[in-house]
């Protein structure tokens, strides 16, 4: 059956209407210089943690493989300064995790590595290979290891890739400049995909708050030299978070509900980042790894809120610091947007490979509600995309009833926190829940 | 600076809906009945909304201190009760009256089960039963609309569903006097036009889902039609409106899922017309809510909306 493209988005259950904040999405990205020193931890991906490949004392060239792992669920990291590694040290990560990362001091030349040459990708096999090798992660925010997503089990029949522009966190604007700053580079990256895993549609799904990122990718997708086969279609979606959760995304391009506990390619879909797209585009013309990431830098405390290109490792008081410095004292600094993101202990960590944006909050921005007592409102069911009752699970959180955690679906939660952001008592809702799943993981899996 | 930073688990910003801000809603939704109240039945209906409330809110102030617990006079859901509860009565009662009944709703139906959110059953509509098998002639005895216009003392009548139901004498107010609010009845009832735009507020600031109003009428006016009744009678008169729209949508004691919400609104629906039909009151309103009231957590599981992606998985295996 010939499959057409939707003319507007399919019907998705809940979400909230989020202040968009979309502050920085007029301004056109800046380049920053190369920092002193960068930090890059060894953990920048899910899956397992990479193994460094250099030594203290070893000098180290931009693009230059740096540590690898060799579990299929990984993603080498690269140097992104050129310079000398000064140090191998555990850093706290913002999930609190710990990690290794080598710190290189940089000699300020940006030396390309003689390694970084345009891969050979033509075959299927040796373009996931090259993307393993350029160390690409899902730069939405996940951090999911990009081959692993494009190695599709023989047994599933892929349809459609959806390219995720919806970026439907407040604040955030990082995929919504690369959209405009690098169009044509989407559409290359889209196609090497495309013909590679011989798709029949691509979908570039944007909120409809971002109308001339819409503007610019329609004119390209609907030019008959560019898109011949009429492949590739833009969907506006409704600017409703969270939109482009992957499952919710998938609903809203396709109707098609991915069952629970399976993948976006047991419905035959990919769903792609569109960074990550034009990423691919970038590194198949000159073979330069992951090495460098835009941030969305905003907030109160921010002097001069704006997208930034920055070397991954670089540390965020050095960011800020490019972007003009605090002008009030920061009370929350988050990494990644406000619906989701993690709020950080210092601003001395990290850039790593996923993040996309780094929000420093004065007092007014920082201080929540106090909780009181449930009035049994409704609004986290209603505003629940995953359909469950936020309320009950966080009573039977709080109760430590793995049981009952269970029979309400609790690991169907992907914790987009539409319930806590809905919650009129200021009940910590998605916080409880994610105890509550940590403990039935913990109690083994039904 | 790392002793300075809030560290919390996300999401770091809220809606600004606060239970706070929801019942300022309720209230203003609730002020062009009251003032409709004060129009028909003269200054004394407020004298009863300020006494209830006062009565409500004091209750809850003291409860609370007994208890040792925070105070919550500030989220302002004591004050929706104290103006529920005056609209629940008929003019001619003593304020003693609904002082007693904003005790025995803030105390004995709300506190005692651990405030808001907390109570099985409309704390209004249980004090409305409590005055009402407590004082039972005060409670039934209705005043002529603008009764307060005449020197004579209190003029009487029968309600509009005692005039049908009973047979008592009295003039039957035409659907327009009714759908207006001239007719007798408790303070906050009668005026059909004001409840409704009061609704319409609600559902448009979404602090309710139309679906419980709707259904609840909806029904009604169904069986009303297989009754063989003046279906638009049936829907002005006794405390249907104001039932629907203020009392079945409170939270603590309806569904919180919107399947929930329309099997319970359907169900009050029903009885609401089984007493009217078949009662030997005139009037079902509140017995109908409590009745539900009690069968919520029974409906809402068997009502629990399907998680995403579960259905597929059912079928599959």
């Amino acid at each position: 059956m010939e499959l057409v493209f939707p003319t507007k988005p399919f019907k998705t259950h809940g979400g909230a209407d989020v202040p968009h904040n979309k502050n920085t999405a007029q301004t056109e990205s800046a380049v920053m210089s190369p920092p002193a020193q960068v930090v890059l931890p060894m953990q920048q991906h899910v899956g397992a943690p990479c193994t460094p490949l250099v030594k203290i004392g070893e000098t180290v060239l931009v693009g230059q493989k740096i540590a690898d792992s060799s579990a299929f669920i990984s993603a080498p990291i690269h140097a992104s300064v050129s310079g000398k590694v000064s140090a191998i040290k555990k850093i706290m990560l913002p999930g609190g995790q710990y990690t290794d990362a080598i710190v290189i001091d940089s000699d300020g030349e940006m030396t390309v590595s003689p390694d970084v040459k345009p891969p050979v990708a033509e075959a299927l096999e040796d373009f996931i290979k090259a993307i393993r090798e350029s160390g690409l992660v899902g730069l939405g925010g996940a951090g999911f290891p990009a081959h692993v997503k494009l190695n599709v089990p023989k047994d599933k029949k892929l349809d459609t890739m959806i390219v995720n522009a919806a970026e439907c966190e407040p604040y955030i604007t990082a995929d919504n400049r690369e959209a405009i700053e690098n169009s044509w580079d989407v559409f290359s990256g889209i196609y090497a995909v495309l013909d590679l895993l011989k798709l029949e549609r691509v979908i570039i799904a944007v909120e409809d708050n971002k109308p001339d990122v819409i503007e610019i990718l329609k004119k390209i997708a609907d030019s008959k030299t560019n898109d011949p086969e009429d492949r590739v279609r833009i969907l506006p979606l409704h600017a409703r978070y969270p939109q482009g959760a992957e499952k919710v995304l998938i609903k809203a391009c396709t109707d098609r509900e991915i069952p629970m506990g399976k993948l976006p390619a047991d419905v035959g879909c990919l769903v792609m980042n569109i960074t990550s797209v034009a990423f691919i585009a970038k590194y198949l013309k000159t073979g330069m790894p992951l090495v460098t990431k835009r941030v969305t830098i905003d907030g109160s405390a921010i002097r001069n809120p704006q997208n930034v290109i920055v070397p991954i490792g670089t540390k965020i008081a050095d960011i800020i610091e490019f972007c003009g410095g605090y002008q009030s004292e920061p009370k929350k600094i988050l990494m990644g947007g406000p619906m989701m993101g993690l709020a950080l202990a210092s601003d001395e960590l990290p850039v790593l490979k996923q993040n996309n944006g780094i929000l420093a909050f004065g007092e007014k921005e920082a201080r929540l509600l106090e909780p009181t007592a449930c009035i049994r409102c409704g609004r986290c069911v209603e505003g629940c995309p995953m359909n469950l009752i936020p309320t009950q699970l966080e009573k039977y959180s709080n109760a430590k009833d793995v049981e009952k955690l269970q029979e309400y679906d609790v690991m169907d939660c992907m914790e987009c926190g539409t319930c806590s952001f809905n919650c009129p008592a200021g009940r910590p809702l998605v916080q409880a829940i994610r105890l509550g799943k940590g403990l039935v993981k913990a109690g083994g899996k039904k | 600076m790392a002793d300075k930073l809030i560290v919390s688990s996300s999401p770091h910003i809220r809606s600004g809906v606060t239970t706070r801000k929801i019942m300022l809603d309720v209230i203003l939704a609730l002020t062009p009945a009251a003032i409709a109240s004060v129009i028909i039945f003269g200054f004394k209906a407020l004298v009863l909304i300020v006494c209830s409330v006062a009565s409500c809110v004091l209750s809850e102030y003291v409860c609370r201190k007994v208890m040792k617990r925070e105070n919550t006079i500030g989220d302002l859901s004591a004050v929706v009760t104290g103006i529920l509860i005056a609209f629940n009565v008929p003019v001619g009662v003593s304020p003693f009256i609904v002082i007693f009944g904003g005790i025995a709703a803030i105390v004995v139906v709300k506190q005692m089960f651990g405030g808001i959110g907390q109570n099985f059953v409309n704390p209004a509509l249980t004090a409305r039963i409590i005055m009402m098998s407590s004082f039972p002639a005060p409670m039934s005895s209705w005043n002529t609309p603008f009764y307060y216009l005449h020197q004579t003392d209190a003029v009487t009548t029968a309600s509009p569903l005692g005039i049908l139901k009973e047979g008592s004498s009295g003039t039957m107010p035409t659907l327009l006097n009714m759908f207006v609010g001239v007719r007798a009845g408790c303070l906050g009832e009668t005026c059909a036009i004001a409840l409704i735009l009061g609704g319409i507020y609600l559902v448009v600031r979404k602090v309710i889902s139309p679906a419980i109003p709707l259904s609840y009428v909806g029904t009604v006016a169904v069986i009303s039609l297989i009754a063989g009744r003046n279906v638009l009678f049936d829907i002005l008169a006794g405390g249907l409106l104001l039932g629907a729209i203020f009392m079945a949508t409170d939270y603590a004691t309806s569904p919180i899922n919107l399947k929930g919400k329309i099997v319970f609104a359907v169900g009050a629906g029903v009885i609401t017309m089984l007493i009217r039909l078949f009662g030997q009151l005139p009037e079902g309103v509140s017995f109908s809510i409590i009745l539900m009231n009690l069968l919520v957590p029974h409906i809402e599981r068997l009502t629990r909306p399907l998680a995403f992606g579960k259905e597929r998985v059912k079928n599959e295996n």
